[in-house]
């Protein structure tokens, strides 16, 4: 689904973040991505959401080559990935269902035909009771979990989380890998950067570890 | 499909619906992009000081343009067949015969005896009143109504009236026409001038304003950008806002400089006799704008309007631009 063909990304004229970067994303498939603090995990998905060029390499997406994607179909191809962005990227002038619903409003659809699926999710994140709140009053697990609703709404073919469990707390943070799995059964090839060894030790799963600027799979 | 999932990962559905209804008043739905910012409070303002100004001159340059082209016509309209006295001459029979020379022309439209009333109440000023004309050599005027469209031959009548009345001179008045012709065109380009100033000062400003006001929503247009919102669809929300924003501030200042014009209107009809208002009628003549001046001033307010929707189309297209190559570098 997702193929990196010897990649390497570097910022204008510095030294290269990533090197000779190789893997297959298969769909369905659930993995996490680790590595020490600036190894280039978020480089990486940046990569993965394409909101970042390679500066050498092959990068082919839903069987496209990245390189000849225009600026008219990058929006429609992102929607099949949903993100969890580490810094959350919400709206504070929408509340937290509207943040949530952003998605599904932005291509078209009528309010009355996601209410009930984005009412379910707000509740499944245990934000039930937040639904009309605006972010700024909301603390820092709350917002990721606001992101993490707004990325799953869709249910898009790829997920891409940064550090989704970063601001809960551990009851929370399985309640939401567990989100994170049955979505994956679901079909969702899912993709979660942590520090968190606790949390990738709940899951046998395929490991993307970097090392040294290079990527290491461990099935 | 979301049902799907959360039923497999355990949600309790009917908690949730619970919860929705006691949380969520019904009520619509908060707009994509922020409603009200100190900055597009700003923006409005701007836009509606701008706009008033350029309506402000553009009706000046229009009643400014109305009362030049009025002098034009009315001075060129006339010319006058002058007679002077002398011992023994016949004035009235003078004043009669030129008068009937005179409507035997092309071009002329009437011709009319300045009489003797009316030739004292023109000396007055320098004169004093009670004035007998008999006792001073004053000379007596026929005022000739001309043809606009088509003049007469001025050299031929002057050369006529020189030969067939005595003591009597033809005076078109060109002189005075091509100055005040000249005075006319020169203000009207001048006032122009000045409202393409003002015009290219609104458009910068707004431009600028409009720029300034959408500093702050490139958050915004990130967020829809990687959502999967597609460039017409942001570009869009943000036309459509902005182009609110801009008609708001644009008829406020439109309306202020419209009803400043009627005011002084209504102010000049109701002193009409004054002197005050007859030296501004004078200098303007009428403070009416007339349909074409308020149809005038509701383009500017539309093309201003219109104005800070584009730029913000055109920034929204920009950031988005920069957003891409930064995503292909």
């Amino acid at each position: 689904m997702i193929r990196f063909e010897n990649v390497g990304l570097r910022y204008g004229i510095g030294p290269e973040i990533l090197r000779d970067v190789s893997f297959h994303i298969p769909e369905r498939s659930f993995q996490f991505l680790t590595g020490p603090s600036g190894a280039g995990k978020t480089s990486l998905l940046r990569l993965l959401f394409l909101s970042l060029k390679p500066t050498r390499g092959n990068i082919s997406v839903f069987g496209r080559d990245r390189s000849t994607i225009s600026r008219h179909d990058l929006p429609l191809l992102r929607r099949k990935i949903g993100v969890v962005f580490q810094d959350f990227r919400l709206l504070d002038h929408l509340t937290t269902f509207e943040n949530v619903a952003l998605p599904l409003r932005v291509r078209g659809r009528e309010e009355a035909s996601y209410k009930a699926d984005v009412r379910d999710l707000l509740e499944w994140v245990g934000l039930g009771d937040r639904m009309h709140v605006y972010p700024p009053v909301l603390s820092g697990g709350e917002k990721q979990r606001v992101s993490i609703a707004r990325a799953l709404i869709e249910q898009p073919s790829v997920l891409l989380a940064d550090e989704p469990t970063g601001n809960v707390d551990p009851p929370l943070a399985r309640r939401l890998l567990k989100l994170f799995i049955e979505l994956n059964k679901l079909g969702t090839a899912v993709v979660i950067a942590t520090h968190d060894l606790s949390l990738m030790e709940q899951v046998d799963s395929r490991r993307m570890v970097i090392h040294d600027n290079r990527v290491e799979i461990y099935d | 499909m979301i049902e799907e999932l959360l039923r497999r990962a355990g949600a309790d559905r009917e908690k949730a619906a619970k919860s929705f209804r006691r949380m969520m008043p019904d009520g619509k739905a908060n707009p994509i992009l922020p409603s009200t910012t100190v900055s597009s409070r700003a923006l409005t303002l701007v836009v509606a000081i701008m706009t008033f100004l350029a309506c402000l001159t553009l009706g000046s340059v229009i009643l400014v343009n109305r009362t030049a082209g009025t002098w034009q016509t009315q001075i060129a309209r006339e010319a006058t067949i002058q007679i002077r006295p002398a011992e023994g001459f016949d004035m009235d029979a003078a004043l009669e015969k030129a008068r009937a020379l005179a409507v035997t022309f092309d071009g002329i439209t009437s011709a009319s005896i300045v009489d003797r009333a009316a030739t004292a109440r023109l000396l007055e000023p320098w004169l004093g009143s009670g004035l007998d004309l008999d006792s001073l050599p004053v000379p007596r005027l026929v005022v000739v109504t001309i043809d606009p469209v088509s003049p007469p031959d001025f050299e031929a009548i002057a050369a006529s009236v020189a030969r067939d009345i005595p003591n009597a001179s033809f005076d078109s008045h060109r002189t005075w026409v091509d100055r005040l012709i000249t005075m006319a065109r020169t203000t009207a380009l001048f006032g122009t001038g000045i409202f393409v100033l003002v015009l290219a000062a609104t458009v910068l400003t707004v431009v600028f304003a409009t720029r300034g006001a959408m500093a702050g929503a490139g958050h915004v247009i990130e967020v829809l950008h990687f959502v999967g919102a597609q460039q017409s669809f942001i570009s869009r929300q943000f036309r459509h806002r902005f182009f609110l924003i801009g008609l708001w501030g644009a008829a406020a200042g439109g309306a202020i400089a419209s009803l400043l014009f009627l005011a002084l209107r209504l102010w000049g009809d109701a002193n009409m006799a004054a002197p005050e208002a007859d030296q501004a009628a004078a200098l303007f003549g009428q403070f009416s704008l007339g349909l074409s001046g308020y149809g005038a001033t509701f383009l500017v307010i539309f093309g201003i309007a219109g104005l800070t929707g584009l730029t913000s189309q055109l920034t929204v297209t920009a950031f988005l631009q920069d957003l891409h190559d930064g995503e292909t570098k």
